[in-house]
């Protein structure tokens, strides 16, 4: 397929810090190629930015292969862009008409707050999964063999669907009312269908859904709106099952 | 258990709603199948209608059942509304653009808009009815008009003579009709043939025994307020038409709460399953339509039928 090039309109968010009042600006871009990935794009503008002695917008990145979770981005009024199962790193402009206006913000969550431009801090997600998303093994010396546990397949596959999560937070960006519920059941899943992790279930639930609501994140309604735009395509099944999980550990905990 | 998981926690918020939320589709279905009988007209319907209102608000297990649906609306409602708070403080910056028709539903977004129509709808509804079955002093009782014959002699010629005296009876807990006044013949007054006290309770004008208990004419309440003319002469409302007319769309404001919420509190309470999430969905959806259509159906019959 041969490519092409197009020209587009940006209206991209600019904050120069977290303290500062940021805007929409505008920006115009020729000579596009429909190949490119949106982060290429971006790369472009920066580019032009720099010969033109202006600040290049900053924006989160890492791995560009949709595995890393570390890019984000609002496009269109859509996290992670139109596309679907798809990260911001794996769109391409091949998506947009020649002409086009797109609008891009950062993710907006409360407990998201914006370090510069497109760029935010997400790392309340680290501190739900410090609060449980782990399991606790021996490392003395003699570690049991994962594989000598018998997993049913179905279990198995489910929990490999959970963990294919890369907390990217497009969830959240993308949720009405800015709920982690599908990140936080993802995780929660992906150990809680295995023998190993069935071990710390209890609290580990517990625990990841209290600081869900301190970082504060907003209750879930189920809208369902997170699901449709997971790059991993997340199940609401999750959601389901941590709320049979978190109703277990509620009527047995011990605290 | 610590207190404040099972209040607080936004996951056992979202069961209490879930758990509310169904106990009040149950009401729906309760309340419905008595106001169909609305439908039923004449002396007869009118008197089914009665019996029932008289029933529901005696009976004691329904007296347990609606302190338990007080509880619900008010516990559903302030859950509600501090859910909704909470979830619009969780995003203080709005997007510029945000299409979000593209993955959710708009019902499924305005949940706390909806429920606050819905709450508004459920006060004014209760000032309407159930205020007036339970405080009005004049609520009207049960009643009907009959002309009685009396045959006599006319005291001149000897001739015999039918006289007819309007005479009104009240229909009894017991199931027959009393009679509680008449117009007298000579002086064209009319005058009560028992005492009533507390509306509808009937005693006898010598002896102050009770001796019976006639029902509230709820029947024609319903009536007038919908801009009907009425067996209990109620004075009608004249905004019965609007009346009917934002009923029905309160009932389309339920629908639509209803339509996301029926199958959403199945997930709240983490019940999914793929065999049976699509058969609670398409059940969700008839229900959602089914009842607040039955309900609105009501008024305007009564308005405009
Ligand atoms: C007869 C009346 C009502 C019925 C049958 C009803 C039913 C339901 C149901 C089944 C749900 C789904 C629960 C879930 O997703 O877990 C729900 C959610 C909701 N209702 Fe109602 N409701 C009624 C009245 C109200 C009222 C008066 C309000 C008041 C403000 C309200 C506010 C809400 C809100 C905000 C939600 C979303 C909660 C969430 O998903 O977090 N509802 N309702
Ligand atoms: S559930 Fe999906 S959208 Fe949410 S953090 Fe994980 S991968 Fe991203
Ligand atoms: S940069 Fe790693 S997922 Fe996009």
């Amino acid at each position: 397929m041969a490519s092409k090039t197009i020209n587009i309109n940006l209206k991209i968010w600019r904050q120069k810090n977290a303290n500062s009042k940021g805007s929409m600006e505008t920006y115009k871009l020729d000579n596009v190629s429909t190949d490119s990935s949106f982060l290429e794009m971006l790369d472009q503008l920066n580019e032009q930015l720099i010969n033109e002695r202006q600040e290049p917008v900053a924006f989160d990145h890492d791995c560009r292969e949709g595995i890393c979770g570390m890019c984000s981005l609002f496009i269109n009024g859509e996290a992670h862009g139109p596309d679907r199962a798809v990260t911001t790193c794996q769109l391409h402009m091949r998506k947009f008409k020649d002409g086009e206006t797109i609008f891009v913000e950062p993710f907006r969550a409360k407990a998201f707050p914006v370090i510069k431009d497109l760029v935010v801090d997400r790392t309340s997600l680290d501190r739900i999964q410090q609060a449980g998303g782990f399991v606790s093994v021996n490392t003395s010396g003699n570690t049991m063999d994962a594989n000598a546990i018998p997993i049913p397949k179905h279990d198995a596959d489910k929990s490999f669907e959970a963990a294919a999560c890369i907390g990217c937070g497009a969830c959240v960006a993308t949720c009405v009312n800015a709920s982690a519920m599908l990140f936080v059941a993802a995780k929660v899943s992906q150990y809680a269908l295995l023998p190993q992790g069935k071990v710390e279930a209890r609290d580990r639930v517990l625990n990841m859904v209290r600081t869900m609501d301190e970082e504060g994140f907003g209750n879930c309604t189920n809208t369902g709106a997170c699901a449709v735009e997971c790059p991993k395509e997340i199940s609401l099944e999750n959601i389901a099952r941590m709320n049979r999980e978190y109703l277990k550990g509620m009527l047995s905990s011990e605290k | 258990m610590s207190k404040s998981v099972l209040l607080k926690s936004s996951i056992a918020k979202k069961y209490w709603m879930a758990l509310t939320g169904l106990f009040l589709c149950l009401f729906l279905v309760g309340h419905l199948l008595g106001n169909l009988q609305l439908f039923a007209g004449g002396e007869e319907g009118r008197r089914a209608f009665n019996e029932y209102a008289y029933f529901m608000q005696h009976n004691p297990l329904i007296k347990v059942m609606s302190y338990v649906t007080y509880l619900s609306i008010l516990f559903h409602a302030i859950d509600g509304i501090m859910l909704a708070v909470q979830n619009k403080k969780a995003r203080p910056v709005q997007y510029a653009v945000n299409n979000a028709k593209s993955n959710s539903s708009g019902f499924a977004r305005q949940m706390a808009l909806l429920g606050s129509i819905i709450f508004i709808f459920i006060i004014t509804h209760m000032v309407n009815f159930w205020a007036k079955m339970h405080f009005d002093g004049k609520m009207p009782m049960h009643t009907i008009n009959k002309e009685l014959e009396i045959q006599g002699q006319d005291p001149m010629t000897g001739q015999p003579t039918t006289q007819k005296i309007p005479v009104t009876y009240a229909l009894t807990t017991k199931g027959d009709y009393k009679e509680v006044s008449f117009i007298n013949p000579m002086t064209k007054v009319s005058e009560n043939a028992v005492d009533i006290k507390n509306h509808t309770e009937l005693y006898d004008k010598n002896s102050k025994l009770k001796i019976g208990e006639g029902y509230k004419d709820l029947h024609s309440v319903v009536l007038a307020f919908f801009g009907k003319k009425n067996d209990g002469n109620y004075p009608i409302n004249d905004m019965g038409k609007a009346a009917a007319i934002l009923y029905l769309v309160a009932m389309i404001v339920l629908s639509f709460h209803l339509m996301h919420g029926f199958s959403s509190a199945f997930q709240s309470l983490g019940i999914r399953h793929k065999r049976y999430t699509p058969a609670i969905e398409m059940f969700g959806k008839i229900f959602s339509i089914v009842v607040p259509a039955l309900f609105a159906i009501i008024p305007l019959y009564i308005c405009f039928g």
